[in-house]
């Protein structure tokens, strides 16, 4: 847990005092992403350099597991916390393992403990340690560089790392993929992280709670989800941008929206049933499932089947299928692009989970119950 | 022809003053080396005392070297050393500091400050940093002012046979005072054969001591 208390850091520069931080306190708990979010010279960064006393706070302090960091030695410190910045910083004059073994190395590893370390953390990103150990940075693509600088931030297993742009230097394409790929790396390591960032979709996809920066001071702090909801003030509003409603679409997840009351029947069952079944709002669709739960079909516009026969002979295809793991903008984006107001929702193993339709994307996204 | 004859018929000679003048100049620039890459690294903390040593520096090696030869005698002469290798060799180790150490503070200061603050960031000490990554990095450009230091005080060491301190200068102050082209030619050849020699080797060694990694980039 990483927390800041009335931090506040003021520079000395030739007209005068210089505040670059003004009294942020904030609380970050174990195992989340923080992300720090603002224009550039919001003192987002100044803020976290005073995390592993980069730069001395002028008055405030820092608590680290509940211990006061400026009590402790900063060499100590910083060898405790994870670090990475955004020019990557792999010393090109070390191997990638050399690089990667520098924190344990200063800790006093034995030196075979740091090799399988560096060894393992390559493997955990792809790349295949044979062959990368003994490379030198300037050997790498841009993209394995910024691996190996995640990596060797993680060498001694800091419960803490402090990441200032770590992707900025990235092109988009790749940055997505690097960014995932972290992500899954976080599920298991459960790290508690702040990381730096101008880029408000990247703070959206990252972090479990964001903190913007105006000016030095805190401008909210909150969970994506809440900050795009209901932005603080003004300023948070505009940051955002008049697109914040659909930026939501990706921090709600299509679990939690979708209807998960829906009208199921096996494809041999007769029509006739259904009709008694159809007279809900909001229930006008039957999903037609195999033995095993999956979607094969549905039906539509009950009351407009003619009631004879089975099921199977009514029955549309069941498009789109989405996961109920994914976000609302990744149904939204299937749904626009197969024409249609529904998607069917099935869970990892393909079974049906729920029914997804414009209804309960506009009410999970407003908060409020939709009026179509 | 004449001059290879008489490379023949002296060739121990030769070889003893090629000795003589290596002996002066690897003592006097292994010690300019301990002293002017310490230097090079104490005046990265401050700008002010980067100029002020820097012009010292700079002011030395404008002292012609038969000037300095003279001021050094009346100094030394109290130790009984006022002429001969001991002048020769601070007067090399005074002409060397302003290559090593202006190349080394370059160095140091060129190096990428994000490294200096991953470096940092990582909780390596200052003298840490040093180590494993400022002068490794500054090393190939630390060693290039060696090197200039080098071939320069190779010229210079050659001028200390006024001051009887022997080495190949010998020959050309003789072919000087006796008239004798044989000498004279002989002096210069083997002075500018040594300093490229010197060069090459001092060449091979920074390659030796450069890491891998920073193959093809500016030294």
């Amino acid at each position: 847990m990483i927390e800041l208390d009335r931090l506040t850091k003021i520079f000395e520069g030739p007209q005068g005092e210089v505040p670059a931080v003004c009294e942020v306190s904030l609380r970050v708990p174990a195992g989340e992403i923080c992300v720090f979010l603002g224009p550039s010279g919001c003192g987002k960064t100044t803020t976290l350099k005073m995390i592993n006393r980069l730069i001395e706070p002028t008055s405030g302090s820092v608590f680290l597991n509940g211990e006061d960091t400026g009590k402790v030695n900063p060499i100590t410190l910083r060898r405790s916390i994870g670090y990475v910045i955004q020019q990557i910083g792999l010393f090109p004059n070390k191997t990638v393992g050399e690089n990667i073994c520098v924190v344990p190395d200063l800790l006093g590893w034995d030196r075979r403990r740091a090799r399988a370390r560096a060894a393992e953390l390559l493997e955990m990103v792809g790349l295949a340690p044979d062959s990368f150990m003994d490379r030198f940075p300037n050997e790498l693509s841009g993209g394995q560089q910024q691996r190996v600088g995640v990596v060797r931030a993680l060498a001694a297993d800091p419960p803490v790392m402090l990441m200032d742009e770590p992707f900025g230097a990235i092109d988009p394409i790749n940055r997505a993929g690097i960014q995932d790929e972290f992500l899954r790396m976080q599920e298991r390591l459960k790290k508690t992280i702040i990381l730096v960032s101008h880029d408000l979709d990247e703070a959206i996809k990252m972090a479990d709670r964001i903190a913007i920066f105006r000016s030095g001071k805190l401008q909210q702090y909150a969970t994506p989800s809440d900050l795009l909801a209901e932005p603080a003030n003004e300023f948070v509003q505009d940051f955002l941008g008049s697109d914040r409603a659909l930026k939501r679409l990706s921090v709600i997840s299509v679990a939690s929206a979708m209807l998960r009351d829906v009208v199921t029947v096996s494809p041999e069952d007769p029509v006739a049933n259904l009709e008694a079944r159809s007279k809900h709002p909001g229930r006008e669709v039957a999903v037609c499932l195999d033995d095993a739960g999956r979607p094969i079909g549905m039906v539509k516009d009950l009351q407009l089947v003619p009631s004879e026969g089975p099921v199977k002979a009514h029955m549309q295809a069941a498009e789109p299928v989405v996961q109920a793991g994914d976000d609302l903008r990744t149904a939204v984006s299937s749904m626009l692009a197969q024409g249609t107001s529904l998607a069917i929702c099935a869970d990892e193993a393909g079974r049906f989970v729920g029914l997804l339709t414009w209804r309960e994307v506009v009410a999970a996204v407003s908060g409020r119950e939709a009026s179509i | 022809m004449e001059v290879l004859q008489f490379m023949i018929d002296n060739r121990t000679v030769i070889a003893d003053r090629t000795l003589e003048h290596i002996a002066i100049v690897s003592v006097a620039v292994g010690i300019a080396v301990m002293t002017a890459v310490p230097i090079g690294i104490a005046i990265t903390r401050s700008k002010a005392l980067a100029d002020a040593v820097l012009y010292a520096a700079s002011m030395m090696i404008t002292i012609p070297s038969i000037a300095l030869f003279g001021l050094m005698i009346p100094l030394l002469a109290p130790i009984g050393h006022g002429i001969g290798y001991v002048p020769a060799v601070i007067a090399i180790i005074l002409y060397s500091q302003l290559p090593i150490i202006r190349n080394t503070y370059t160095a140091l200061a060129d190096v990428d400050p994000a490294l200096r603050e991953a470096a940092k960031g990582m909780g390596m000490s200052r003298m840490q940093r040093l180590r494993e990554v400022e002068i490794p990095l500054a090393l190939p450009v630390i060693m290039a002012g060696v090197r200039v230091a080098v071939v320069m005080n190779i010229g210079i060491a050659a001028i200390a046979t006024y001051i009887g301190a022997g080495g190949l200068g010998t020959f050309i102050s003789r072919g000087i005072s006796q008239s004798d082209p044989r000498q004279l030619v002989t002096g210069a050849i083997a002075v500018s054969l040594l300093a490229i020699f010197a060069d090459l080797a001092l060449a091979l060694l920074q390659r030796a001591l450069t890491s891998k990694g920073l193959a093809g980039r500016p030294a």
